[in-house]
């Protein structure tokens, strides 16, 4: 029993963070109906620039405190806002008129771009590394239950997270023109609304959201190298398609849904090595089954 | 899906092989002049009496820094041999070529060193591809080749005059085994294994084996795929299992992880590994998660039996106080027992000199005491270290 609802807390530690990358895919999605491969490499870059921010950070506030992580995780969200609208800007932009293939395959190039930079001595090199302790690191034991600092904060993050972007979407004037952008683009620039603004405001919510995502990821798994985001990049995609693409719940959903299915089966004798395979057996289920994922309808509140 | 990193035994070889160099080098590592392939030093030839031996290593290239440590190893050996008047009153002249680490480049310098030069044997390579590659162009000569540092199993099925004077992957198993029921009392242990690596698999039989054989039980098996960062799934049904140790035959970053979220997830029982562990990042990924646990691997400076103490000594005064690694002692020890072969064989006749390698028995060298079993592959003892302060304790020497 212990074990049971040990996984449970492994799972959804894991899966939270799924749900963040998700949310990033589903809301471009959303805006502007691409897959954005690079999504899991600005996760990455979140997470390294954590790593960098760490040192910096300590010698103004303390390390190893729950402000001191605060603080270092937003400044990497910013950081990460600023690339995501890069990003868009440099690559995608110039696109925006030409067929969704086109994009959709720019998205692999940037994403292979970052990865094999990132990669270079100079840049980040390919050896992994350790991610520095950023919150105080106490573990809780409940019986035989074991939770851990790390973990604790990942869910409370990822509720926090997901409560301000509901705000920001249902509650403010941008996005109200995300929402409308992506229910009819044309139509929302007739009403006057700047598109590029709000493509660009998507971008950098998204990889804001990817960056949270990183940090988080790399305090509760302690070591970062330029390919993580590829496997875990690919699991969020999974999960926003499972939870309905292009609707926001179900982004969430699915990356819990996600982690806890994965983390159980990783503990399963005989099935340990197939975690990854069930992910993407489930993608090719929901896509014969029911392609609009779990939420998504056939009218789906878009963004 | 991901670039393959860590899989497949050549890039074994690289992890463990990087890792046993970084264990033994200090930072200024400057390969001494490694490329002065001839007969060493001061001695020169005795008139056309010499013994004309091959050596191919990789001394540029990806594993040049595994390449170069061999060839010092089996430099000083020849150096030794020839202060002290040689094997059968002959010199040794050694031959070195480079293999640049790359594919394709060792079947050429064999061919070219067999071929041109008429070298009696051949002493090579590190890396388990390379070996392979050359392997059957000495068999097709009869000439006998003896690989310094090749562990994979497949090294020696390419004939009967391919030898080794390392242990194969597998061995580490049967070692950590009987480590575990003999020297850690463990009643119980649990086995996880990266499905995506043969070394990995092939240890975790191994010691399966063995330890069922000494009467202990096995509480459970999980399975993980090499590059995963995620490990608290398995763990957690692991720990359920409550093991007295856990035995986790992979590679240092992986390892490493695994060591960091069993201590978070209270899993607080002795890891035990393979050479695939021994890396500088093992440590520096760790930290004080990796304290404490054990790996099983080829030498330790520490080992302390008189032959072996020399070397250390000799080893460090001949290139300017590097401290050797298991490389350079598998590489001087490869040429120990071909000068143990010659002398045995009263010649350097390729039948006689294959019979007598392949009768070597109790030789005693650098890292341990060999015999050459029936595969050819030497049986020896393996030394168990313990991650202590960040650095490695010599703890014992586990005999096969």
């Amino acid at each position: 029993m212990t074990d049971l609802l040990q996984q449970l807390i492994n799972g959804l530690a894991l899966g939270s963070i799924y749900a963040l990358i998700a949310l990033g895919y589903t809301m471009v999605y959303g805006v502007l109906r691409f897959i954005n491969f690079a999504h899991g490499d600005v996760f990455m870059l979140g997470a390294f620039a954590g790593y960098y921010l760490a040192e910096p950070v300590a010698k103004v506030i303390p390390p190893q405190t729950y402000l001191g992580g605060i603080v270092v995780l937003l400044l990497a969200m910013l950081i990460c806002a600023l690339l995501g609208v890069v990003i868009e800007f440099l690559a995608y932009r110039p696109l925006r008129k030409r067929p969704k293939l086109t994009v959709l395959i720019t998205a692999i190039g940037v994403s292979l771009f970052i990865e094999y930079t990132c990669q270079h001595e100079k840049v980040f090199g390919a050896s992994p590394r350790k991610f520095p302790d950023l919150i105080p690191n106490t573990t809780w034991e409940l019986g035989g239950l074991v939770v851990g600092s790390a973990q604790v904060i990942v869910l409370v993050t990822t509720i926090l997270l997901m409560i301000a972007l509901t705000l920001i979407v249902q509650r403010t004037k941008i996005g109200t023109a995300m929402r409308a952008v992506a229910f009819n683009p044309q139509a929302a620039a007739l009403m006057g609304v700047n598109v590029n603004h709000v493509i660009s405001f998507t971008f950098g919510l998204g990889s804001a959201l990817a960056a949270a995502g990183g940090i988080l990821f790399a305090m509760n798994y302690a070591s970062i190298d330029p390919l993580m985001g590829v496997q875990t990049g690919l699991k969020a995609f999974v999960a926003a398609v499972l939870g309905g693409i292009g609707n926001l719940p179900g982004a969430a959903l699915g990356g819990l849904l996600l982690g806890v299915v994965e983390t159980f089966a990783g503990g399963m004798k005989g099935i340990s090595n197939y975690r990854d395979a069930i992910a993407f057996g489930i993608l090719i289920l929901i896509l014969m089954f029911k392609p609009s994922g779990l939420l998504g309808k056939q009218q789906t509140e878009k963004v | 899906m991901k670039p393959a990193r860590l899989t497949g035994m050549n890039n074994l070889w690289a992890v463990c092989l990087l890792a046993l160099l970084l264990v033994g080098c200090d930072k200024g590592t400057t390969p001494g002049n490694s490329n002065s392939g001839g007969s060493g030093g001061p001695s020169t030839s005795t008139g056309g009496a010499e013994i004309k031996v091959g050596e191919f290593a990789s001394l540029t290239g990806k594993e040049a820094t595994f390449g170069i440590s061999s060839h010092e190893g089996t430099l000083l050996a020849v150096e030794e041999i020839n202060a002290a008047g040689g094997i059968l009153g002959k010199q040794v002249k050694l031959i070195t070529e480079d293999t640049q680490s790359k594919p394709g480049e060792s079947a050429t310098v064999v061919n070219k060193v067999i071929a041109r030069d008429g070298v009696i044997a051949v002493l090579g390579e590190v890396a388990s591809s390379r070996s392979m590659e050359a392997a059957p162009i000495c068999q097709k000569n009869k000439i006998p080749m003896i690989s310094p540092s090749s562990t994979n199993p497949k090294v020696t099925e390419s004939g009967d005059y391919i030898f080794r004077v390392c242990f194969i992957d597998p061995f580490q198993g049967t070692v950590m085994a009987n480590f575990a029921s003999q020297t850690l009392k463990a009643k119980k242990v649990a086995i996880f294994t990266d499905a995506k690596s043969d070394y990995s698999k092939g240890l975790a039989k191994f010691f399966k084996e063995k330890y069922l054989a000494n009467g202990g039980t096995i509480t459970s098996e999980l399975d993980y795929n090499g590059g995963d960062k995620d490990f608290k799934a398995q763990l957690t049904t692991i720990r359920g299992g409550s093991p007295d140790a856990v035995f986790v035959p992979g590679y240092y970053t992986d390892v490493a992880l695994i060591c960091i979220q069993a201590k978070q997830l209270g899993l607080n029982v002795p890891l035990l590994g393979g050479d695939g562990w021994e890396s500088e990042k093992l440590t520096e990924i760790g930290k004080d998660a990796v304290e404490g646990h054990y790996f099983s691997t080829h030498y330790h400076p520490e080992v302390g039996s008189e032959i072996s103490k020399k070397f250390l000594e000799n080893y460090k005064k001949r290139f300017n106080g590097k401290i050797p690694d298991a490389l350079a002692a598998n590489g001087y020890d490869s040429m120990l027992m071909l000068a143990d072969g010659i002398k045995r064989a009263g010649g350097t006749d390729g039948t006689k000199l294959r019979d007598a390698l392949a009768a070597t028995k109790d030789l005693v060298l650098v890292t341990g005491t060999i015999t050459i079993n029936k595969q050819r592959d030497a049986d020896k003892s393996a030394v168990i270290l313990q991650i202590k302060n960040g650095g490695y304790k010599f703890l014992e020497s586990i005999k096969p």
